[in-house]
């Protein structure tokens, strides 16, 4: 019981740090497409 | 004008513009003896282990030295303009590069001739193994360190934080030479292993670094 | 091809999800020596192998900018570095994660897999930290040469190691020795799983590339009007057409 915590714990890291990429991309593409949004109004 | 013979004049020129201030070179040998007696304050001299690692403290007293020399190597050139002359020269890129990274070689080399003596002393240290071999990785090693150096040194030129990105690029590709000079001295001061293995890989990695910087430094030199 | 992605992304998932449902499932035995953690290994082993794709892809993409200077190329670079480092950290997580309970330690600094691996991290991590650091305008050229750099030093930093460790025996983390083909058999899913995920990434992340350049040449444009002066009468100039 005592190894599967490690296991489980190894998963779970991998699909958090995907998760945590993932989340930076969402963030920076809004950031981007609001910067266009703006630019493309003043104009 | 042959390649030489513009290297030969850059060379002397650092040389001669070095001694003549002094500068760098008072501030780098203080450095580098603090460097020493820190690392004996840390690693406690008389202990049975201190052969062992004596190798790596070694190395990383040069990596440190070498560093802080390395970030002030462009940085005269910057000061009047001179890169962008040499930039607009017919001087091949090559000759200005070898005469940096073989200024800095005898800098850091005459540091570390400097340091040894401050080791052996602090540490009493004595050689188990074949002393002459020390020669060779002592050489390989710092030109290892330098052409990389010197290289990473005009790359960082035009970056934000000039002086931190020196180490940050240098070190991760450094790791495969400073093993090799820290096992291969460690080898030879212990007598535990033989060295040969060593020498080579650093013989192997200077070829390599050494022809990848000359054949990629123009690239370097003209980055705005 | 923007309808293409949602479906790719749920295939993509249901995938994976068949492949952690393999891994973690009777279909493959439990290791008679490790116990079940050994299971680690179709997350760790499958991201190894998309870190060094995507790094080799670095490598081919980086030596065609230098030759060719094609933007594209150099948009290839830094897509594949940065998400090569994403799987490269999830690597060098997983292999501590799975060493402890087998052999007790953390780490161990002759295990030639994981220290290469720790050293290819590094030098990827300083490929993105020169790239967002540089203030030159030849910013993906110098990226580019310290791309050829890191790539010539990684097989001096295996055989180093491998004859450190000849000389300085040391656990082998991640274990040797052939494998059940059943266990392959799910390593293989696992791996296929992720290199889908990992297109699918690269592609978000190369869409986001485009949009960033975008943007800054749309700030540029804005720049290079705002400084047109008023009094002309000549048309202005909009640019290169």
């Amino acid at each position: 019981m005592n190894a599967l915590k490690f296991l489980f714990a190894a998963y779970i890291a991998t699909w958090v740090i995907h998760a945590f990429y993932l989340g930076t991309l969402v963030r920076r593409f809004g950031r981007l497409r609001r910067e266009l949004q703006e630019l493309g109004k003043e104009k | 004008m042959s390649c030489w013979s513009v290297t030969l004049a850059t060379l002397k020129k650092d040389i001669r513009l070095e001694w003549r201030s002094k500068d760098a070179l008072n501030s780098m040998l203080f450095f580098s003896l603090l460097v020493v007696v820190i690392f004996a304050f840390a690693f406690d001299p008389l202990a049975e282990e201190s052969r062992q690692i004596a190798g790596g403290l070694i190395w990383v007293a040069f990596l440190f030295a070498a560093v802080v020399a390395l970030n002030q190597t462009w940085a005269r050139e910057l000061r009047n303009q001179v890169l962008d002359a040499y930039r607009v020269s017919p001087a091949p890129a090559n000759a200005l590069f070898l005469a940096k990274a073989l200024g800095n070689f005898i800098f850091v080399s005459v540091l570390e001739a400097l340091m040894v003596p401050l080791f052996v002393v602090f540490y009493n240290l004595h050689v188990l193994g074949p002393a002459w071999q020390l020669i060779p990785i002592a050489i390989l090693g710092t030109w290892a360190l330098v052409v990389n150096g010197t290289f990473f040194a005009a790359m960082s030129l035009r970056t934000r934080s000039r002086e931190i990105m020196l180490p940050l690029l240098l070190f991760p590709i450094s790791i495969p030479a400073v093993l090799g000079m820290v096992a291969g001295t460690t080898a030879v001061l212990t007598g535990d292993n033989p060295a040969h293995f060593y020498i080579v890989l650093l013989l192997t990695y200077d070829v390599v670094f050494t022809t990848a910087c000359l054949a990629l430094f123009e690239t370097v030199l003209h980055a705005e | 091809m923007k309808r293409l992605f949602p479906i790719l992304a749920v295939l993509t998932a249901i995938f994976l999800a068949y492949a952690l449902h393999l891994a973690l499932g009777k279909a493959t035995p439990t290791d008679a020596q490790q116990g079940d953690v050994y299971r680690i290994i179709y997350y760790h082993v499958p991201s190894a192998w998309t870190a060094f794709l995507l790094f080799s892809i670095n490598f081919v993409a980086s030596i065609t900018y230098l030759i060719r200077r094609k933007p594209k190329a150099d948009m290839v670079a830094l897509v594949s570095a940065e998400v090569g480092v994403v799987f490269c950290t999830i690597v060098l997580v997983t292999g501590p994660i799975w060493a402890r309970p087998v052999w007790g330690i953390w780490w161990a600094p002759g295990d030639i897999r994981l220290t290469s691996t720790l050293v290819l991290w590094l030098i990827y991590v300083s490929y993105l930290v020169l790239r967002r650091f540089s203030t030159s305008a030849q910013t993906q050229m110098l990226a580019a040469a310290l791309a050829v750099f890191g790539a010539l030093d990684v097989p001096l930093v295996y055989f180093s190691i491998w004859f450190f460790r000849t000389q300085h025996p040391q656990p082998v983390i991640g274990g040797g020795g052939s494998m059940d083909p059943r266990m392959l058999h799910v390593l293989l899913i696992n791996w296929l799983a992720f290199l889908c995920f990992a297109f699918l990434v690269c592609w978000s992340r190369y869409r986001l590339e485009l949009l960033h350049r975008e943007v800054e040449e749309a700030h540029a444009m804005k720049s290079l009007e705002s400084r047109a002066p008023a009094k002309t009468s000549l048309p202005l100039n909009r640019g290169p057409q």
